[in-house]
């Protein structure tokens, strides 16, 4: 078996995406049993700086084209590129990070290829199915985070799939893989350049939840603006990050980049305090894989609690501000 | 005059469904759920009567679905929709994004091509967003996704505000072109009253008795549905036939079930747990 990872540098920084990370990692345990190949594809201006990192995380080869054209997202040369890079390798498997580039360029590639593409899924392990072999199942959640679905692509080649950031993990034990890069070779068209960019500004990000061990999430429950203080406080008395519901962000109680949900960041701290949250299938998508989880509610019966190691029912107005006072005579 | 397309679905309202609307094939059913204009449909129709208003434009609305699916083509008739059209057929049914991105770029060449193509970023149902960007990859067209904003239109070019994620962009771009729009491009318009009673006994064919069609066909009353047969398109290539992924398995979302601690909501307790919270994880600062 022979498998693709998509690699993308964030332009801001010109390192690698952590999803790039993440897929390589995890399409190196998906083809480790079966000796399979992990193979990298990269199109852009400059090749990420830590490009070498991937060969740490199971990373074989990586296939490389560079235009100083291709600064940008230009979506139609990318396309052409990506294809016949994949085309010349014959794959399996291909993964695309579902970020805003990976859910731009995987459609335009998969309609290329008259592939099936499974978009930002949970999951993704091989097993045998009936008479055509190992194939990949891919896990999503469907219909608005109601219903997990598993899909499969049984009779086309290559196997697609996106997944996104946040959602598989990189170990801490690394590998040492050779690095091996390969510059391909395609006759570049100038008309595939279609876009041109007037200004790029940078989003500045306030938000660091990947750094962060604890992450405290206020919900609708917390009631203004004013009480959701209340919850930054509490962020910072456990030096971790703030974070909201959809529904705070909708009632504009917190900043929308802080929205945690199916439609908001993935995250995975070492401890998740969720107050005022009611627990819905789409806040949960972005923080069940949590270690550990606090509820505070005051609704006995809120599916939060449903997935907490430890819960108290009550106002948020009267127990956030009594823990706070006790985590500072603890300490 | 610029040609617009605009590509709508009609949804079932996700925020509602349960257990018992869906089927046993693991298929929605439809028919039980609240069906709704996609949202996001909605802010590239409004991105359509934008340009239109600026530099003139003849507005189509395509939509892919069953026979109901005429209501989301009456709504974008109110809002301001010069022509709609509903792409219907058993035949099209099961098809994933692959095979729905062909029907779609099929019936855009058979209206006679667009300048520009507008989509909603993704649908409500099934959050993929990609039968855009593969309608553009199918007519061999350019494609910009996640525009947040429309910042100018002249008779030669269009600029865009893209949501890069990490970055936000501005991009110029010419024709054909096809953009997905997001829900921060702009508020949708309310329906039109004068529109409403120009179009309000609009609807498909099979709905008139038969004695009345060719009065209603008179009136423009009849909102045109393309089967299968008038696009003379290969089965093979459409609905579940055409779809190379296929759903091997649904399943309900159930909680995990933890072992869960309650603490009571008084001092006593919340001191155990500040405690716990602790011993676990921090170094507390003031
Ligand atoms: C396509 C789609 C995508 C979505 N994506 C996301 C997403 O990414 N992230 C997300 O979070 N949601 C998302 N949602 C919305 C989601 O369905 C829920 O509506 C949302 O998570 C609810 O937020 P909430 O729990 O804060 O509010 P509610 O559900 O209103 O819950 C408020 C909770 O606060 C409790 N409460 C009230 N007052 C107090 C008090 N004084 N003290 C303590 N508790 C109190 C109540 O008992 C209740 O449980 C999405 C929905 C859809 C359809």
């Amino acid at each position: 078996m022979k498998g693709i990872v998509f690699i993308e540098k964030n332009p801001a920084t010109g390192d690698l995406r952590n999803v790039s990370k993440e897929l390589t990692y995890k399409l190196y345990t998906l083809l480790q049993p079966y000796k399979g190949e992990v193979i990298g594809i990269f199109a852009g201006d400059e090749l990420p700086k830590d490009i070498n990192e991937l060969f740490k995380l199971g990373l074989n080869r990586l296939i490389y084209y560079k235009n100083d054209r291709l600064k940008n997202l230009q979506s139609f040369a990318y396309k052409n590129i990506l294809t016949s890079m994949i085309k010349s390798e014959e794959p399996d498997i291909v993964l695309f990070g579902a970020t805003h580039t990976g859910r731009d360029i995987a459609p335009l590639v998969s309609s290329a290829l008259h592939t099936g593409l499974t978009a930002d899924c949970t999951q993704l392990y091989i097993d045998e199915y009936k008479d055509k072999g190992n194939i990949l199942f891919q896990r999503r959640p469907a219909f608005g985070g109601n219903i997990l679905a598993t899909i499969i692509t049984p009779d086309e080649r290559p196997m697609m799939a996106s997944v996104r950031e946040g959602v598989m993990q990189i170990p801490e034990k690394k590998l040492d893989n050779p690095v091996k890069l390969e510059e391909f070779k395609i006759d570049f068209n100038e008309n595939w350049i279609k876009n041109e960019f007037l200004s790029i500004v940078e989003k500045e990000s306030k938000v660091h939840f990947n750094s962060s061990d604890i992450i405290v999430a206020g919900g609708a429950g917390v009631g203004s603006v004013d009480n959701f203080g209340l919850i930054k406080k509490l962020a910072w008395a456990l030096k971790g990050e703030y974070g909201a519901s959809r529904a705070a962000v909708d009632f504009g109680f917190a900043e929308k980049e802080r929205q945690i949900g199916q439609t908001g960041h993935v995250v995975r701290p070492k401890l998740y305090i969720a107050c005022g949250i009611s627990g819905a299938v789409q806040h949960r998508a972005g923080m069940e894989e949590s270690q550990k989880i606090i509820a505070i509610n005051k609704d006995p019966d809120a599916p939060i609690f449903g997935i907490a190691h430890m819960g108290i029912v009550g106002d948020i107005n009267e127990t956030i501000p009594i823990l706070l006072k006790y985590l500072k005579e603890e300490k | 005059m610029k040609k617009i397309v605009v590509l709508a679905k009609q949804v079932p309202d996700t925020a509602n469904i349960t257990g018992n609307t869906m089927k046993e094939d693991g298929t929605v059913n439809r028919g039980a759920l609240p069906a709704i204009f996609n949202p996001e449909d909605l802010n590239s129709l409004e991105v359509a009567l934008q340009i239109k208003e600026k530099i003139g434009a003849e507005i189509s609305v395509i939509t892919m679905g069953p026979p109901k699916a005429v209501e989301i083509l009456k709504q974008s008739l109110y809002m301001g929709a010069d022509k709609v059209y509903l792409v219907s057929d058993r035949k099209f049914a099961g098809a994933d994004t692959l095979a729905t991105s062909y029907v779609l770029s099929e019936v855009i060449k058979n209206i006679g091509g667009a300048d520009i193509i507008l989509a909603g970023r993704q649908a409500i149902d099934g959050d993929t967003a990609q039968v855009g960007p593969q309608v553009a990859e199918k007519l061999d067209i350019n494609s910009i996704t996640y525009i947040s904003k429309l910042k100018n239109i002249t008779d030669d070019s269009i600029t865009v505000e893209r949501d890069g994620e990490v970055q936000t962009e501005q991009i110029k771009t010419g024709f054909p072109v096809l953009l997905t729009i997001t829900s921060d491009a702009n508020e949708p318009r309310y329906p039109d009253c004068r529109l409403m009673l120009k179009h309000f006994r609009s609807s498909i064919e099979i709905n008139f008795e038969e004695h009345k069609v060719e009065k209603m066909q008179e009136n423009g009353w009849i909102i045109p549905t393309i089967t299968r047969e008038d696009l003379g398109l290969e089965i093979e290539r459409c609905g579940l036939k055409g779809s190379p992924t296929k759903v091997h398995k649904i399943k309900s979302i159930k909680l995990a079930g933890n072992n869960l601690t309650m603490y009571g909501d008084n001092p006593t307790e919340i001191k155990k747990m500040a405690q716990s919270i602790i011993k676990d994880y921090v170094e507390v600062s003031g």
